[in-house]
């Protein structure tokens, strides 16, 4: 595959393109699908055809638009111009939306109940990278993504740049990883291109995605397969590896499904394989599927897994950048971050630094969940305050109800109360109210959820997650659970509370892995903002959201002082 | 070096499937995981055999073998029922009222996550977030996702799988 090559596939692409005036993307991205975003796009063509239209336009698949929640969702776009968008589109609509694709100025009547405004803030104030194709292109054809420019980077960096000059350019945009700890990516692949000199190295894609309400991953992979293998291989160029992995949670059929046909189109072009682009580098690219272990996302137990052992983690260092994969320097990195290197690559590193804040660049993916009205995935830039992200973009809280919080970054992350709404997101003002970037899953809570319950869900999640290799995490986060059931029950006394403050410390401290060290988080953002939520449990035996089934009267003569 | 492989536990040809996936990947140990995946694919689940069959094909003792498939939740060692029904217990759903639909199966076919109604029909399994949180709370019924689900819902699906077929 040469540049002319890929040119020529863009061009025929863009010309097939062009001969209808109107293309109908419909999502069949998983979310939509489970709402029959597949029989909307049958019917679509269907009704298309009977309407003799077929000519005009054309039907294709696509990944997530974003509005998960009022799938399935259908754009239409006309002219080259994205025009429409229709939310929860039943079978009945169909003929409706047909209809007023050619009636092009005016409405067709039945359709606009269902059309949403592209200026609302959800889409205006979203700035996309990573997400640019996504709900554009059909990731089943590779040509698709070919035609909006795909591979070219590769092609670019194989035959335009160094290795030394990709690293420079991904150290330039202060890209950090994005599966979590935001550790500098730049840094991270030098130090791996650097590793003892002449070895085999690896490249692995963390795809297992564990932290629950995340979503973006899934999504990408669904939806843009081909910029993961693309992110993929100029890392493999860049720090002279050639294999790699896709690790992805066996949870994801569909994502494994994208992908298996992804890698099969990238290798039948000579985009994956022997001698990429009639260069000397080669690059061969399998799928590891995941088996449902939350710690497995930690980079050593996910090495481990690849190795087709239990996933268990093991101290670093070594870190995997110099002992990873069957003991050879591996670079580990999440799917959101591979997914920003073509983007990187294309634009350059000085363009990317100049999205986000100072120390936090680029946009994040975040997937919205809970009580807000927009659920679904969307794309701003760095530094974005939380209030912008939940208000506008999110379109606030359901049934009018109040917020009460905000949950980020998972189990290892925390909840944000009401006097932070103002805040930027970036890594480092989330950890300064006690919270984690994490992966990007932020889950939204009004005064129907009690932040008790809360943690102790959290709290059940990681002690039954853990790995129990160290003691700290097993029996540590076994207590603080039963601490939190108690104080639920209306069972606790003020000791309990001290002991669970100190059981965080201890376990926070003393645990191997992140997981461990980072389960007593939710407890303490918890206990730092909603004290009075624990209080009226212990206290006064009563749970203000209404949540908790207290037990009353107490079974122990717990009357501390009222 | 012993070159003679193991013959498979029986005539069944689901066993060329699992044959299959360790001859793709030269009979390494590392391929324990995607083994027992297809094991798992193809029967329903794993079962001493199957275990004894793949430890065997990719030399990896029997105990590292058990480790494994006990370790990852995905792998189940019993069999299923006629039909299976996967309750997302992510925080999304968590908040949306998954334990209330977990609590109505109970109450109405006395099984939790990672039982089967002694009738065999269904089997309740529980999963550690779907991806498909926007559409909270979500389950899985005989593979296919289906969303903002509430506990009568549920119940109705399940009343169709025990009074049928
Ligand atoms: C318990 C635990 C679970 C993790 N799960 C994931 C995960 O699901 N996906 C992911 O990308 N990183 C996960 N991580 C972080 C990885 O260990 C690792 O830091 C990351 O994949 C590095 O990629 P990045 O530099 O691109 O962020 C997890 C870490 C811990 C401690
Ligand atoms: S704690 Fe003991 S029994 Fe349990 S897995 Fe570890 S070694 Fe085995
Ligand atoms: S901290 Fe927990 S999950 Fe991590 S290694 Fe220790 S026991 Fe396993
Ligand atoms: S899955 Fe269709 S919009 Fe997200
Ligand atoms: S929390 Fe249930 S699908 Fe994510």
């Amino acid at each position: 595959m040469t540049n002319e090559e890929l040119n020529a596939i863009a061009k025929a692409e863009q010309e097939s393109k062009e001969r209808f005036e109107h293309e109908v993307c419909v999502c069949t991205a998983a979310g939509c699908l489970s709402a029959g975003g597949d029989k909307v796009k049958d019917a679509l063509t269907g009704e298309i055809a009977r309407q003799g239209k077929d000519k005009k336009c054309s039907v294709k698949g696509v990944g997530c638009l974003g509005l998960c929640a009022k799938g399935p969702l259908v754009a239409v776009e006309s002219h080259g111009k994205k025009d429409k968008l229709y939310e929860g589109v039943t079978l009945e609509d169909v003929p409706a939306i047909v209809q007023t694709l050619e009636a092009t100025e005016t409405k067709g009547a039945a359709a606009a109940g269902l059309e949403r405004s592209m200026d609302e803030p959800f889409f205006a104030s979203q700035v996309k990278v990573v997400l640019e194709n996504m709900g554009k292109i059909d990731p089943e054809h590779i040509e698709d993504y070919i035609a909006v420019g795909g591979y070219q980077t590769l092609y670019k960096a194989l035959t335009e740049m160094s290795p030394t000059d990709v690293i420079g350019e991904v150290t330039k945009s202060g890209l950090r990883g994005r599966g979590g700890g935001g550790y500098p990516t730049g840094l991270k692949w030098s130090t791996v291109a650097k590793a003892n000199g002449g070895a085999t190295k690896y490249v692995i894609c963390n795809a297992d995605e564990g932290d629950p309400g995340a979503f973006m991953d899934r999504s990408v992979l669904e939806g843009d397969p081909h910029r993961v293998i693309e992110g993929m291989a100029i890392a493999a160029y860049a720090i002279g590896a050639h294999q790699g992995f896709i690790y992805v949670r066996a949870e994801y059929p569909l994502a494994i499904k994208t992908l298996k046909n992804a890698i099969r189109q990238a290798e039948k072009m000579g985009l994956l394989g022997k001698n990429i682009c009639g260069t000397t580098f080669s690059f061969e690219l399998h799928l590891r599927l995941g088996a449902g272990a939350f710690v497995t996302g930690e980079e050593t137990a996910l090495i481990a897994s690849v190795e087709g052992r239990r996933g268990m983690p093991r101290p670093r260092p070594p870190y995997p950048a110099e002992r990873g994969l069957w003991d050879c320097p591996t670079l580990i990195n999440n799917v959101e971050t591979f997914a920003n290197i073509p983007a990187v690559i294309r634009e350059g590193g000085v363009w990317f630094a100049a999205i986000g804040t100072e120390k936090s660049k680029g946009t994040k993916v975040f997937a919205l969940a809970g009580s807000i009205v927009n659920t679904g995935l969307i794309e701003v830039p760095m530094g974005t305050r939380l209030r912008d992200i939940i208000f506008d973009i999110g379109g606030g809280i359901p049934e009018g109800r109040r917020y009460k919080a905000v949950q980020t970054g998972g189990p290892s992350g925390g909840c944000i109360p009401e006097q932070f709404l103002n805040m930027p997101v970036d890594y480092e003002s989330l950890q300064q109210v006690g919270s984690i970037m994490g992966s990007g899953g932020m889950i939204v809570m009004d005064e129907t959820s009690c932040m008790v319950d809360v943690a102790r869900y959290f709290m059940e999640f990681c002690m039954s997650e853990s790995c129990g290799k160290c003691t700290p995490c097993r029996v540590g986060t076994a207590q603080m659970y039963d601490i939190l059931c108690k104080i639920t029950e209306g069972h606790a006394t003020l000791e309990d509370m001290d002991m669970l403050i100190e059981l965080s410390d201890l376990v926070k401290n003393t645990s191997l892995c992140g997981l461990g060290q980072s389960a007593p988080n939710p407890v303490l953002s918890t206990l730092r903002y909603f004290k009075d939520e624990y209080m009226a449990h212990i206290v006064d035996k009563t749970c203000p959201a209404g949540v908790c089934k207290i037990c009353s009267p107490a079974k122990e003569p717990v009357e501390v002082k009222s | 070096m012993n070159l003679t492989k193991p013959a498979p536990p029986s005539e069944d040809k689901r066993w060329r499937l699992v044959e299959g996936t360790m001859r793709r990947n030269g009979y390494e140990p590392h391929a324990l995981i995607e083994t027992l995946h297809t094991v798992q694919e193809s029967f329903g689940y794993i079962d001493e055999d199957a275990l004894k069959f793949v430890s065997a094909s990719l030399q990896v003792p029997l105990a590292r073998a058990y480790g494994v498939a006990t370790f990852y939740h995905f792998f189940t060692l019993k069999p299923q029922g006629e039909h299976t029904c996967v309750v997302c217990t992510g925080t999304a759903c968590y908040i949306k009222g998954a334990n209330a639909i977990l609590e109505a199966i109970k109450n109405e076919f006395g099984i939790t996550p990672g039982e089967t109604t002694d009738d065999g029909k269904v089997s309740l399994l529980s999963a550690r977030c779907l991806g498909s949180c926007g559409l909270a709370p979500v389950a899985v019924f005989d593979g296919e996702i289906v969303g903002n689900l509430d506990a009568p819902r549920v119940i109705e699906r399940l009343r169709r799988w025990v009074g049928n077929d």
